[in-house]
């Protein structure tokens, strides 16, 4: 499926837990996924699925005091990133190759630094060409330009900037050092919806412009048909579901968790008097499930749901990890 | 406006920490002048025959037991009391800061271990503890000001740690993480200034706390050893005729006030000023 040298990203098996004092979170559990050069991998699910503490593990800014990653390879340009040492993380990684796109604009900026400085600050930490202070200020306006805010802005505060300006800041930090992954979590969710369609497009266009993988992070269906390559669904820090855009919104397996997701879109074209939300909550990530993490919720669920940890099925491009597809594990469809 | 002269046009906007500051200015205008408003020898100089007289033109403030004129004595303590109170409010809180944002920051063991420390030392009383220090190397301001550091830095460490805490879990300081920032560089350029608004009200406290601790250092006999006319002491002078000359009493005692006082206005208003979040 995909030539070696193509590859950018390479995440295998990856498990991150959370422990507190008497309890371990198991927060991420087997996640793998692949990513091409230039492209826009969504990453979908509920809050509390694991997505952000996915892309933090990648970046390795999980909080030291409780977050462990127990096992996984992170493989980025061939390197395994959990090998990395953290100097080398931070000067050649960080903001570097991988920058963020963080989910509340309102708190991912420094409140007391102008927010041309905090543009600047990612630049002087990554300045091989040792680039003048003028040069740098002109980089930080042409970002600034870049991401559609007048270069003046930059002696502002973030206080003085409005919601959706202080998120195209925090997207000019994250690609003033042009890194070739960007992971944006979230990025729409603390704008309102027109301010949302605005920066979407923003972001699609300048990945675009300077040819960045990026990984979406979001629970939006509808952001993903619209801006990615590829999917996955995740569920309780597992993947459950991934393939390209055309095999999740139309391909013959559907996990049941992804069509209750879809289930609880509105839809314009079929009239229906209420939305079909999933039923129940996510699993206590401190006690998952036996067996498929889904089972408690799935509205078909069968007796070795209950008991066996579905594999993936593959079909192409599209794998599903459920029993009720495969050869020989579900006892089929009909059951 | 550079930022400096931003900060000093909002803080000249507050009129209330403006006369704080007044107070201050007047405070260290004393400390330089005092010996040219009225000689240190008025202070010492004994005059049995002027005892414990009330103020006149002559003696502004009155007299003492020992016909010493207190305005001189209240004039020259203002230096003593200042010269324990500054650096050890200022000591304690650079210290404070500095250990309660590692604590914060590296709050897997070097946060526990330090925590535990000051868990032995706020076990016993700061006053205790101070009085201890003194008892054991001598009351000199030397001394004094070691003192007030022992008896502080364990209530300003944890001050700073838990305003430290709060600022570490916010989002910007993951943000500055994931574009490469170093440790330091996160602790001295996003964690402390985003502290210093809390840090200068709990210095202000803590520099008024000082003044009133050690001039209570001073009341029991254990601070600058007198005829040093510390503040403190010349209230420790005055209890035997708190009924029959309280202008011995009022005088130290409303300078202390004062000086509590202003200090905790200024800081007010620093902190107001330089928060950019509260500008117009």
């Amino acid at each position: 499926m995909d030539t070696l040298n193509n590859t950018l990203l390479k995440v295998e098996n990856l498990h991150v837990v959370y422990k507190a004092r008497r309890e371990t979170v198991y927060a991420v559990n087997g996640v793998s996924f692949c990513l091409k050069k230039g492209e826009t991998l969504g990453l979908v699910g509920e809050t509390g699925a694991g997505k952000t503490t996915t892309a933090y593990a990648i970046m390795r800014v999980l909080p030291d005091r409780t977050a462990r990653i127990v096992n996984g390879i992170i493989e980025f340009e061939g390197y395994n990133l959990l090998d990395v040492p953290e100097n080398l993380m931070r000067h050649g990684i960080r903001g570097e190759k991988i920058a963020i796109i963080f989910q509340d604009p309102m708190s991912a900026l420094n409140p007391i630094m102008k927010v041309g400085d905090q543009i600047a600050e990612a630049l002087k930490f990554h300045n091989k060409e040792d680039l003048s202070p003028e040069r740098i200020e002109e980089q930080v306006d042409r970002t600034l330009e870049l991401v559609g805010i007048q270069k003046e802005r930059k002696y502002d505060f973030p206080h003085q900037l409005s919601g959706g300006m202080k998120q195209r800041v925090v997207i000019a930090i994250a690609l003033v050092c042009e890194p070739v992954l960007i992971i944006a979590d979230e990025p729409t969710t603390a704008l309102d919806v027109t301010i949302q369609a605005q920066v979407l497009a923003m972001i699609d266009e300048l990945r675009e412009k300077l040819g960045t993988a990026m990984i979406l992070i979001t629970h939006d269906l509808g952001i993903v048909a619209q801006m990615c390559d590829n999917v996955a669904i995740m569920y309780a820090g597992e993947i459950i579901e991934i393939g390209s855009v055309e095999d999740i919104y139309s391909g013959k397996m559907q996990h049941p968790y992804t069509a209750g997701l879809f289930g609880s879109l509105p839809d314009l074209e079929k009239k229906t008097d209420r939305l079909h939300p999933i039923e129940g909550l996510m699993p206590d990530p401190t006690d998952l499930p036996k067996g498929c993490k889904f089972n408690p919720r799935c509205p078909r669920c069968m007796d070795i749901c209950r008991n066996v940890q579905p594999e993936f099925t593959v079909e192409g491009t599209h794998k599903v990890a459920c029993h009720l597809y495969g050869s020989g594990k579900g006892r089929g469809i009909d059951e | 406006m550079s930022p400096l002269q931003e900060t000093i046009y909002r803080f000249s906007q507050n009129k209330v920490s403006l006369i704080g500051l007044a107070v201050v200015l007047l405070l260290i205008f004393i400390i330089i002048f005092g010996e040219f408003i009225s000689p240190f020898e008025n202070g010492v100089k004994q005059n049995i025959r002027m005892r414990l007289q009330g103020p006149s033109a002559e003696h502004w403030f009155g007299t003492d037991a020992y016909g010493r004129d207190i305005f001189t004595r209240v004039l020259h303590g203002t230096k003593y009391t200042m010269m324990i109170a500054f650096p050890a409010t200022f000591i304690a809180e650079v210290i404070g800061i500095i250990l309660g944002a590692c604590a914060a920051f590296y709050s897997r063991w070097f946060d526990n271990i330090l925590m535990r420390v000051l868990d032995v030392f706020q076990a016993i009383p700061g006053q205790l503890l101070a009085l201890a220090v003194v008892a054991a190397l001598g009351g000199s301001l030397f001394n004094l000001v070691i003192a007030m550091l022992i008896a502080r830095i364990p209530a300003s460490v944890r001050t700073a740690r838990s305003i430290m805490l709060s600022l570490v879990g916010q989002e910007y300081i993951d943000a500055a993480r994931s574009y490469g920032s170093r440790d330091y560089h996160l602790i001295f350029r996003h964690v402390i200034p985003n502290s210093l608004g809390a840090m200068i009200v709990s210095m202000t406290i803590n520099l008024s706390a000082i003044t009133l601790q050690v001039s209570s250092m001073s009341y029991i006999g254990l601070g600058v050893s007198p005829p040093t006319p510390e503040w403190g002491a010349l209230l420790s002078e005055a209890r035997e005729f708190i009924i029959t000359a309280p202008h011995l009493i009022i005088f130290p005692g409303i300078a202390i006030l004062l000086t509590a006082l202003s200090f905790n206005l200024v800081g007010d208003g620093l902190r107001d000023a330089l928060d950019p979040r509260l500008r117009d």
